[in-house]
């Protein structure tokens, strides 16, 4: 299991992007995020980087935002998304998915992220350890309110 | 599949026929890892000792290698090719997010070969390769359009590369750049130029995928100390803040800046284009390559009125670095910072290597006020500090408008060779080089070093230490062997692929353990440093057959006569480190051989 990079994780806290602007583009977070699958690369992020139209016009981090009222868990018609306990954020259950990608259409950021391997879409746990590899503090976890 | 089998996915292209093919590789990426090393092999086998570097039979071979998106700063691609404007092997590496790409769709090395005939640019996503029309693109003014017009024309955004050439790569200027990311360049050698000769007009590589690795646990924990080191510790420090724009003053203060044409090493407004000024008056964002926490690359904003109407302003995005502030700043005696932005966005617009570009404009203005050439042949009045009179000179190389411009898109050695001046042709066989008027061991390494570059072995950074510590100059076998073991050991990191900035980072044993934890049985760093010997002489004696003699390289007159950092330097000591070069190079390869 992760650690939340907190240390504490008793109440619920969700990922959020505290100043897109010191963003710089290394796409550390992506690399950590598939780390936890073992893997190098990007296939399993569910954090994505681009730029806003060039890189001097700086940067887009995308990520789930734990929505109160998540659209992807109403667009999901096997039920396979439910919400996490507190709020933070959405669980997949992978059994139950069939891959429709109904989930990534209806999410308006574009954070539902898709593993083309498995046909499944990937959304951020609001785990926290991209936070530990963002080195110019873009990142971090707040309490879900 | 195993790590190195992942990596060692060899995807062919061919430009004459249109086709392309994908060939595994694991004899090459298991003997000589990835990067250059596998570089070095692939050009052996696709280009020929006589090949014409602007002919169909030239290739261009970009590659990655095991630490590549693996660890910080595994963030760079190799590319090699026969140069055009020198005409032996040549060795070019880019940042941006071009490794990411070509690692991530799955590739551990390119090869382009052939020719189109009529430009074209080419996507590479995933397993398949598209032959797209450029005819569109070809001409088009700025190589940032270029790239914004294939930013909405192709996917992948956030997880690709954009490469690309402007025309001074169309136009064969045997300088000419690929610019990546708009910012990142395989700048020196002419790269850009064996692009136009091939009509390929860009390229554009999106690699999203990823792979797993053989020991997790330890793979976890080595990344994790690498990037702790890279993030606190002071070796990285003055990359993250000012960048390398930082070396502008201590250089200057030692005497090392090339000024005016290498007429002198300090530049008395150093100041006024050092790293501390442009941060504190242009800088305007940082930005970072894929897989680097440090973020080197300083973009400056350039605010500037129309002059017909008021309250109506352009701003212009221009990234800068050390090489560019001495090559378009003081070699040329520029020290406003605003025209020096504007040179410096000329040179990009155009695609244009800023280093060679400088070298050429500094040997213009010296030529002009000796009389060497007239307004006749330049059709501007330069001198130093005039950069308007620079941009319009950096245009007229491209469109070539005369003979004389014909002969500037050859290099300051053509120049030289045909107006007189040699003596301030500064250049090492044919090649422009970088800003570093530090002593012997720098004069000496860019005669023997494979590209030329300060990179090749830091020897820049020798001559420093040695006028720190107060030490007077090596003997000359010393001398050599200080260049021949860092170049050697460089070849292993260029190989991994590293960005050479984190060399104090990937000290040989964190090498070893950072291949460890990718699974790859490396049992002492003395077979490491072995590798990156071997490494070197397959590049060196390459070179050599290619018809390359050191001995013949002349040392510009100009750079014996105006003392360096350590005082004025001994042609004759310069001569001896490059005797002591073909000797060890002619032995090691008879070794080699047995």
């Amino acid at each position: 299991m992760l650690v939340l990079s907190s240390g504490e994780g008793l109440r619920p806290r969700r990922l959020v992007i505290k100043d897109v602007n010191r963003c710089v583009g290394c796409q550390l977070c992506m690399l950590a995020c598939s780390r936890r699958f073992a893997e190098v690369g990007f296939a399993k992020s569910a954090i994505h980087v681009r730029s806003a139209g060039g890189v001097e016009r700086g940067f887009v981090v995308v990520v789930c935002r734990a929505c109160k009222d998540p659209p992807c868990l109403r667009a999901c018609p096997v039920g396979a998304i439910t919400q996490r306990k507190g709020g933070a954020g959405v669980v997949v259950n992978y059994s139950k998915c069939i891959g429709c990608g109904f989930c990534r259409e209806a999410c308006v950021i574009g954070a539902v992220m898709w593993d083309d391997l498995s046909n499944k879409p990937i959304i951020c746990t609001h785990c926290g350890l991209c936070i530990d590899f963002c080195p110019h503090g873009v990142l971090g976890l707040e309490e879900v309110c | 599949m195993s790590y190195i089998r992942y990596l060692s996915k060899v995807l062919y292209i061919d430009l004459t026929r249109k086709t392309f093919w994908v060939e595994s590789r694991e004899d090459l990426f298991s003997e000589w890892l990835g990067g250059i090393g596998v570089a070095t092999q692939l050009y052996k086998e696709e280009i020929p000792s006589k090949a014409d570097p602007l002919g169909p039979e030239n290739a261009i071979i970009f590659a990655v290698g095991p630490f590549t998106m693996a660890y910080p700063l595994g963030s760079k691609t190799v590319a090699v090719f026969k140069s055009p404007l020198n005409g032996y092997f040549a060795e070019s590496h880019a940042g941006g997010r071009s490794a990411a790409a070509i690692r991530l769709a799955g590739y551990g090395a390119i090869v382009i070969k052939g020719a189109s005939e009529r430009p074209l640019y080419l996507v590479i996503d995933g397993n398949k390769v598209l032959f797209r029309d450029a005819g569109t693109l070809w001409g088009m003014r700025s190589t940032e359009t270029v790239g914004r017009v294939l930013r909405d024309a192709t996917s992948g955004a956030g997880v690709r590369t954009i490469m690309r050439i402007g025309k001074a790569g169309e136009r064969l200027v045997r300088y000419a750049t690929v610019i990546t990311e708009t910012y990142r360049h395989f700048g020196r050698l002419g790269l850009g130029a064996v692009f136009g000769s091939k009509k390929l007009k860009a390229l554009v590589i999106i690699g999203k995928g990823g792979f797993k690795v053989p020991n997790p646990k330890e793979y976890r924990e080595v990344f994790k100390e690498i990037y702790e080191t890279a993030t606190k510790s002071p070796v990285m420090r003055k990359y993250h803040d000012l960048g390398t724009a930082a070396n502008v003053i201590p250089l200057s203060k030692i005497g090392a800046l090339p000024t005016r044409n290498f007429s002198s090493g300090n530049f008395e407004h150093a100041e006024e284009i050092s790293g501390e000024k442009l941060a504190e008056h242009v800088l305007a964002r940082r930005v970072a390559c894929s897989g680097c926490p440090i973020a080197c690359i300083h973009v400056a904003a350039l605010r500037e009125p129309y002059g017909d109407e008021p309250y109506f302003y352009k701003t212009t995005f221009i990234s800068y670095d050390y090489e560019l502030l001495y090559s378009l700043g003081s070699n040329l005696g520029i020290s406003s910072r605003e025209g020096l932005l504007k040179l410096i966005y000329a040179v990009e617009e155009e695609g244009l290597d800023a280093i060679s570009t400088g070298v050429i404009l500094a040997w213009i203005t010296e030529a002009f006020k000796k009389g060497l050439i007239s307004e006749k042949e330049v059709l501007a009045k330069p001198d130093w500090g005039k950069y308007e009179e620079y941009i319009k000179i950096v245009h007229n190389i491209i469109k070539q408008p005369n003979e004389f411009y014909k002969v500037a898109a050859l290099g300051v050695h053509e120049l030289g060779k045909k107006y007189g001046g040699e003596e301030f042709a500064i250049e090492f066989n044919k090649v422009e080089p970088a800003g570093y008027h530090t002593g012997p061991l720098f004069i000496a390494s860019l005669i023997i070093g494979a590209r030329h570059s300060h990179l090749d072995s830091g020897a820049y950074s020798m001559d420093q230490k040695l006028l720190k510590a107060g030490k007077p100059v090596p003997e000359v076998k010393e001398g050599f062997k200080m260049i021949y073991e860092e170049e050697s050991w460089r070849q292993v990191l260029n190989s991994l692929v590293i960005c050479l900035f984190a060399r104090g980072l990937y000290k040989p044993e964190v090498v070893l353990k950072a291949l460890r934890g990718l699974g790859y049985r490396f049992r002492s760093v003395d077979e490491l440093k072995e590798l990156g010997k071997r490494i070197y002489l397959k590049k060196h004696l390459i070179k050599l057959s290619e018809g390359y003699d050191p001995l013949k390289v002349k040392v510009p007159k100009r750079l014996l006569e105006v003392k360096t950092a350590l005082g004025p330097v001994n042609g004759e000591y310069v001569r001896g480190i490059v005797k002591e070069y073909v000797t060890t190079v002619r032995e090691e390869s008879k070794k080699e051989l047995l």
